[in-house]
């Protein structure tokens, strides 16, 4: 009996935690499958009715400016965040004296709360009192930079917060990628009198896939999930201007009362999060297990 | 100033001379005024936050204080209004630690015992489990929002603190499982099998050897489910209720308060406030938690 006992405790052990993710994780997941295909309002209803939430959730113009603004969003923070992560960390690679300095310096806003960046952010964009003010007040009377209540531009706040707040460390991983390529190529390389930039567009670069791989990942991850920095910096307005998938779930699942609607869209939320981390961890799992 | 000139990693051509100092001087000035976009946010913060009001009207953003006064603080901590209360964040700032010190011990320590079995006790199927863990790691939460909001209520801790540790572990036990085996996994097996033929068990095993080498990893795990927890707001806002809000929260709430004059002063005292333990940890041990970062997004 103690002999079973002992050779099935790993496996005991590791029970708990195995049927917590089986049922909050892959279970809820069915869950909000299945509602997503009901008519449910405040509550949920568990009669299936074909794909009546998705066909609305199509047809909402609200969800098409969400998603409109998911792609625009990403493509613009994970381009920006990526070119200036990696150009800092080139930067910083350059045998600079006060480096740990520097580099704590440009890694503290991921420390922060979205909420504490959106909120410093709201207040320095603020045209009545912010950026747009000091400035008129150096002189340029006509200086306008009002993004924050523009419809038309307010997205591009969301950008620059999201943007200040995460390429310090999308800095770190390049730094950390840089410095594992191999010195002697590099060394090599020198001795041959290749030019620095070429030593690093065709060699230190290209061999950096992985952690461009890791970086994107990251950063697709953390666009798909913004939604403190949207509540914070402009509450997805004006209007519902800067309303990303994340914040219109939010609002169906507990503001509108339309449960239908929340369960399609996170749904749609999840299955863009699939399309890009799937391929990812397939490989990653493939390759260890080799 | 002969370290200057000297040779960088790929850089290193010994080229001295007035162009490669000049190079130098560009590259620190390039360095610095990132340094001053990456502070200046922080430090329009912390000087509003010392200001009062009429000084925030008539002066510049970037200018500094004229007289210095901590009211701004006083009032954010104890006085500024989250709604209809008046009582500053301090309340909801307890509920944070009251919340966020449970939690994280116990994701901890279960994610050290998950990453022991999964790293050292292969079993048939552990792999799979582990993936299958792993890929809850990377689902948008918005997915088990309504499903966790109807279950909380049906376990009768909706709107609780206990309710919010609860969220809070299950979805942090994938990462801490993460670190903790992707660390464990380093060490020989060699060393479960010679204790084992001297007749020690699974916890005493893990106890006697696993745990006296896991510091490292452990203030790993602490930090990341620390920040994690303590700047969460999509959870804290569904799951929480009037008065067992999270820190962050509470900040929003003062934030957009629509009572009474704006004070931009109060907003920025209670943001640093909010921000104030995890940018400690991260002064404190930047190290631990710049490893957690990347061991969370690069290892898979």
């Amino acid at each position: 009996m103690t002999k079973w006992f002992e050779t099935h405790l790993p496996k005991m052990v590791l029970a708990p935690s195995f049927i917590a993710v089986l049922i909050f994780v892959y279970g809820f997941i069915a869950w909000t499958a299945w509602v997503s295909f009901t008519r449910s309002k405040l509550l949920p209803r568990y009669d299936l009715d074909g794909v009546i939430q998705y066909e609305r959730l199509f047809a909402s113009p609200r969800w098409d400016t969400a998603m409109n603004n998911l792609f625009l969003f990403g493509a613009l923070f994970i381009g920006i965040a990526m070119v200036l992560g990696l150009a800092l960390a080139i930067l910083l690679d350059q045998r600079i004296r006060i480096e740990g300095a520097i580099r704590t310096i440009y890694l503290y806003p991921m420390a922060l709360s979205m909420i504490v960046t959106g909120t410093a952010w709201k207040w320095i964009l603020n045209p009545g009192l912010g950026i747009e003010a000091t400035v008129r007040g150096w002189g340029f009377e006509s200086f306008t930079f009002d993004w924050l209540v523009n419809p038309d531009f307010a997205i591009y706040t969301i950008v620059l917060a999201a943007i200040w707040q995460s390429s310090g460390f999308v800095m770190a991983l390049f730094l950390a990628g840089l410095r594992s390529v191999d010195g002697e190529i590099i060394k090599a390389a020198q001795v041959d009198g290749i030019p620095t930039w070429r030593i690093y567009s065709a060699i230190i670069i290209p061999s950096m896939a992985p952690i461009f791989l890791s970086a994107f990942i990251v950063l697709s991850h953390l666009a798909i999930k913004s939604f403190d920095l949207v509540i914070a910096l402009t509450g997805g307005g004006p209007g519902y201007a800067t309303d990303l998938p994340a914040t219109y779930m939010y609002a169906m699942a507990f503001s509108r009362g339309d449960i239908g609607q929340a369960a399609s869209s996170a749904m749609i939320m999840m299955l863009v999060v699939f399309a890009i981390v799937v391929p990812y961890l397939y490989s990653e799992l493939r390759a260890k297990n080799d | 100033m002969t370290d200057l000139a000297a040779s960088a990693t790929p850089a290193a051509r010994p080229r001295r001379g007035a162009g490669r100092i000049a190079l130098r001087w560009g590259l620190y000035l390039l360095l610095c005024l990132f340094a001053l976009y990456y502070l200046l946010p922080l430090f329009v913060m912390v000087t509003t936050s010392l200001k009062s009001l009429d000084e925030i009207r008539s002066g510049s953003l970037v200018a500094l204080p004229r007289d210095i006064t901590f009211e701004a603080w006083r009032t954010a901590w104890s006085g500024a209004c989250t709604g209809i209360q008046c009582e500053g964040l301090r309340p909801y700032f307890w509920n944070s630690v009251l919340l966020a010190v449970p939690a994280v011990l116990i994701s901890t320590v279960v994610g050290a015992l998950n990453g022991y079995v999964v790293a050292q006790w292969r079993f048939r199927g552990a792999n799979i489990i582990f993936s299958l863990m792993l890929f809850g790691c990377f689902i948008p939460f918005q997915v088990v929002l309504l499903p966790m909001a109807r279950l909380l209520g049906l376990m009768g801790i909706a709107g609780t603190i206990p309710g919010l540790i609860f969220v809070h572990v299950i979805y942090g036990i994938g990462f801490t499982t993460l670190f903790f085996r992707n660390y464990y996994v380093t060490i020989p097996s060699e060393l479960v099998k010679a204790a084992k033929v001297d007749g020690a068990g699974f916890f005493r095993i893990f106890f006697a050897i696993f745990m006296p080498l896991s510091l490292p990893i452990l203030v790993v795990s602490v930090i990341w489910q620390f920040t994690q927890i303590w700047n969460d707001f999509l959870f804290g806002v569904s799951f929480s209720s009037a008065g067992t809000q999270p820190v962050t929260v509470a900040l929003n709430n003062i934030v957009n308060s629509t009572t009474g004059v704006k004070a931009y002063n109060v907003d920025m005292a209670a943001a640093i406030i909010a921000a104030l333990p995890t940018l400690l940890v991260y002064i404190v041990a930047g190290k631990y938690f710049i490893r957690g970062l990347t061991a969370g997004s690069v290892k898979g």
